[in-house]
């Protein structure tokens, strides 16, 4: 393996790793959007904002560390990319401002009527965001930036990939955030919530993988060179993603949402692992190598080191978070006294089983 | 004129950055200094048993809730607009300051990951162990800034790269050292001086905010903290300040000389070179302005024998908008001694008797913290122009970087609708979350997901199995 894609293996950590925390965070804005009225939804819009509530900020730095990372080490293909898909680039960015900005204002609003706004803003652009993000990598995969930039401004991510690519973004989104949500309310002790829940993660799940086998054929003809490249080495991870997916269904039928969630991380990743595995070795389909791309040898290396430094810093960091999250004081509602007795007297802060 | 009012796509490009920019700085002083705002007032709280304190670190901590989530998104779009406004300086230097960026990435992990832990914290870890988880937060909030500050000093004083143009005449970085990049001339000055400025506007703007609870007769202990401990903060940036400014500015004579020329509203190089207060250059003359002689010299070379570089050594098209530069320059330096005035006033009072029943006094602290966003503005106004026309000095002019793509300004117009909005919503928020904790003792939020009185959101679903006797009275 050469230095360049040791480089690009490090920034697609960085792509799998959005699409499944950014991608749960995301989804979970779309459960806000379909949870209903403000009767019938409030009890889903209080988990949501418990659930993604102290991870969010967490799970979309990933995005920053994809951007750096390319514009670092592949500086020519960053600057393609960004200049063909200037429209939905920006489209997304927006999504994100709002989405961020909203959600935290929700959390803090005064009257029903600010977190009605707040709410409808923050789920909404919840859908739209990843919908661009997934149109952005299906113009990619569809060999539609040109290596020089400057690529039509519309047509090159309105083609069928595209169109493709944004819709599997939100239904993976969906379902993925459907199973943290059954997996969150069964720990905070809502068992009809996660079965309801679990339920709709379900359906999601289903529709992901019927889009998800029509994606197949879109890709034959609108993306040849991606398609060859899961006919051969993607196979493997294809298939892998197709039993995950299955896998995660059978276990929301069970009602055994700890393990349908890791069944629909696995088949998120694998897919999206896939889509790599598949249009290596280019980085922008048809158009440049990662090779050809890459930025000052000197740079790269740099980047291997920054690299092992997050490992040592930032992931551990992570690590405490994700594990904090799961347990029982930070899945339901404001601690209870006992709780905060516990934690006052400064005893453990990890609760009894 | 009405060239200006058509905006031109650079143009537009570059107010886009500048709103961007000038939105996200100052939510940025939140991000790094506050948090060590918030250490202090919850380890008074702890260690000695400052209830009021300790309520007070827990309404911080949500006010820093929204603060950090408008920044950390208003951060995000910049690295969005890097690429989508300016492809041909990420093309060409993406490799020569992608590390710094990339280690930043490090800090923004770390930052988020324990203000997550820290906001949700309360009440669910050990107070110990969750005070701490500040510290992260505090650390990475200068290593941020020194990341961030490694890239716009490279801008200013570039360095770790050999340039050489490709058969087709595109600008190419050769033979990179990142190191090099990072470590740039101007880099010192200019993270000290910004890290410096973060704890200034911070430390103005929140104690601003109990000053105006106290001018109104809210004169409790809570609010004597909450004006204290901000306004120590932000005496101790106001009073360095200007010296670290200084340093910053000695090094533009040889880092950045047209920047110098246009700050001192300098059109001719000489020796023994006037300050000129105020002015205005029309058509390459002063007209107006206070002239110090030999100041000039004296606070940029140290010397009044060395010259200050005029504007007339550089090419018309090399000069950057003197005016703008000069008087937001002029405003910084003038807003930053006002700001020492007021702080110093407030001490000296404090040794003889109550500073805060003196209205005055707390006024002037109200227009410290106004004053504050103007240096912060100000400064970075200066900087930034001053800059111009170039996007890294002497090696490659915006007009080079700017995007070929049309419609800017389109893009321009929704980022001001959308800032506006969030600015506004964001002022709101935080008013109204004033408001509520005015009117009542309890510091928790409940948000209103449903309509008002239905089945109580807060009944705990999770019977507690592990202990029969709740002790309730700690939480009160």
């Amino acid at each position: 393996m050469s230095l360049t894609d040791v480089v690009a293996v490090l920034l697609f950590v960085g792509v799998v790793a959005y699409a499944v925390f950014g991608g749960a965070d995301f989804g979970s804005g779309v459960w806000d959007l379909l949870a209903g009225g403000d009767e019938a939804g409030g009890t889903l819009r209080a988990q949501i904002d418990r659930s993604i509530g102290p991870v969010w900020e967490a799970n979309h730095v990933w995005l920053i560390y994809i951007l750096v990372f390319m514009w670092t080490a592949f500086p020519t293909a960053f600057s393609a990319l960004m200049s063909t898909l200037f429209v939905p680039w920006l489209l997304a960015g927006f999504g994100i401002v709002l989405r961020g900005a909203t959600f935290a204002f929700r959390k803090f609003s005064a009257t029903l009527g600010e977190a009605r706004l707040y709410g409808v803003l923050f789920a909404s652009s919840s859908l739209i965001t990843p919908f661009f993000l997934g149109m952005i990598a299906g113009a990619v995969a569809s060999g539609r930036v040109p290596a020089e930039g400057y690529g039509d401004v519309w047509t090159s991510w309105t083609g069928p990939t595209s169109w493709l690519g944004g819709t599997l973004a939100v239904l993976t989104c969906t379902f993925l955030a459907g199973t943290f949500l059954a997996a969150d309310f069964a720990r905070a002790g809502h068992d009809d919530m996660a079965a309801t829940m679990g339920h709709r993660a379900l359906v999601a799940g289903a529709i992901t993988g019927a889009v998800a086998l029509a994606a197949v054929l879109v890709l034959e003809f609108d993306a040849e060179s991606l398609a060859s490249g899961l006919h051969g080495r993607g196979a493997a991870l294809i298939a892998m993603s197709a039993a995950a997916g299955l896998f995660s269904l059978w276990r929301l039928r069970a009602g055994r949402w700890a393990r349908a969630r890791v069944g629909a991380v696995v088949a998120v990743a694998a897919i999206v692992i896939g889509w790599g595995v598949g249009q290596y070795p280019d980085l922008l389909v048809d158009e440049m190598t990662i090779a050809d791309a890459a930025g000052a040898r000197s740079t790269l290396i740099g980047l291997i080191i920054v690299f092992g430094l997050a490992s040592v810093t930032a992931v551990p960091a992570l690590m405490w978070l994700f594990w904090l999250v799961h347990q029982t004081e930070w899945s339901s509602e404001e601690p209870t006294a006992e709780q905060a007795s516990r934690a006052i007297r400064g005893g453990e802060a990890r609760p009894p089983a | 004129m009405f060239g200006l009012l058509a905006l031109d796509e650079l143009i537009a490009a570059r107010y886009q950055m500048a709103l961007s920019l000038g939105f996200h700085i100052v939510l940025s002083c939140f991000g790094v200094a506050f948090p060590s705002m918030i250490y202090v007032v919850h380890r008074r709280g702890l260690t000695r048993g400052d209830e009021a304190a300790l309520t007070l670190a827990r309404k911080w901590s949500k006010v820093a809730a929204v603060l950090f989530a408008v920044g950390a998104v208003s951060g995000t779009i910049l690295s969005f607009e890097m690429g989508l406004l300016w492809p041909g300086m990420m093309e060409t230097f993406g490799d020569v300051i992608g590390i710094p960026f990339a280690l930043e990435g490090i800090a923004f992990f770390v930052e988020a990951v324990f203000i997550g832990i820290y906001l949700f914290g309360w009440d669910r870890l050990p107070p110990k162990v969750h005070l701490r988880t500040l510290i992260p937060i505090i650390a990475s909030g200068l290593f941020g800034t020194f990341c961030i500050l490694a890239v716009n000093s490279w801008m200013n004083a570039p360095s770790g790269f050999r340039l050489t143009r490709d058969a087709s005449g595109t600008l190419r970085a050769t033979d990179v050292d990142p190191l090099a990049a990072i470590f740039n001339g101007a880099l010192w000055p200019q993270f000290v001086h910004m890290f410096v400025a973060t704890y200034l506007v911070t430390g103005f703007l929140a104690a601003a905010v109990y000053a105006v609870g106290i001018v109104r007769g809210r004169r409790d202990h809570a609010h004597r903290l909450g004006f204290v401990v901000p306004f120590a903060f932000a005496t101790v940036a106001a009073l360095v300040q200007p010296v670290i400014g200084h340093v910053a500015g000695m090094r533009l004579a040889t880092d950045q000389p047209s920047k110098l020329a246009a700050m001192e509203l300098a059109v001719e190089t000489e020796t023994n070179a006037p300050f000129i207060i105020g002015g205005v250059l029309i058509d390459g003359e002063v007209r107006g302005g206070i002239e110090i002689p030999g100041l000039g010299s004296l606070l940029t070379r140290a010397s009044t024998d060395r010259a200050v570089p005029g504007l007339e050594e550089f090419p018309v098209e090399d000069r950057p908008p003197a005016n703008v530069v000069h008087w937001s320059f002029q405003t910084m330096v003038a807003s930053g001694f006002a700001m020492i005035a007021i702080a110093l006033s407030f001490w000296w009072k404090r040794r003889r008797s109550d500073p805060f029943e003196s209205v005055w006094l707390m006024r002037a602290a109200v227009v410290a913290g106004g004053l504050s966003l103007v240096a912060l503005e100000a400064g970075w106004i200066t900087t930034e122009v001053g800059r111009q026309p170039w996007i890294v000095y002497g090696v490659m002019r915006v007009d080079e970087a700017v995007t070929d793509n049309s419609g800017i300004w389109i893009s321009l117009a929704a980022i001001v609708v959308i800032y506006t909005a969030m600015g506004v919503a964001a002022a709101k928020v935080l008013r109204s979350m004033a408001r509520r904790w005015r009117e009542s003792d309890v510091v928790d939020l409940p948000t209103p997901y449903g309509p008002p009185a239905p089945k109580p959101l807060g009944a705990n679903p999770a019977p507690d199995r592990t202990s029969p006797n709740p002790t309730s009275e700690v939480l009160s």
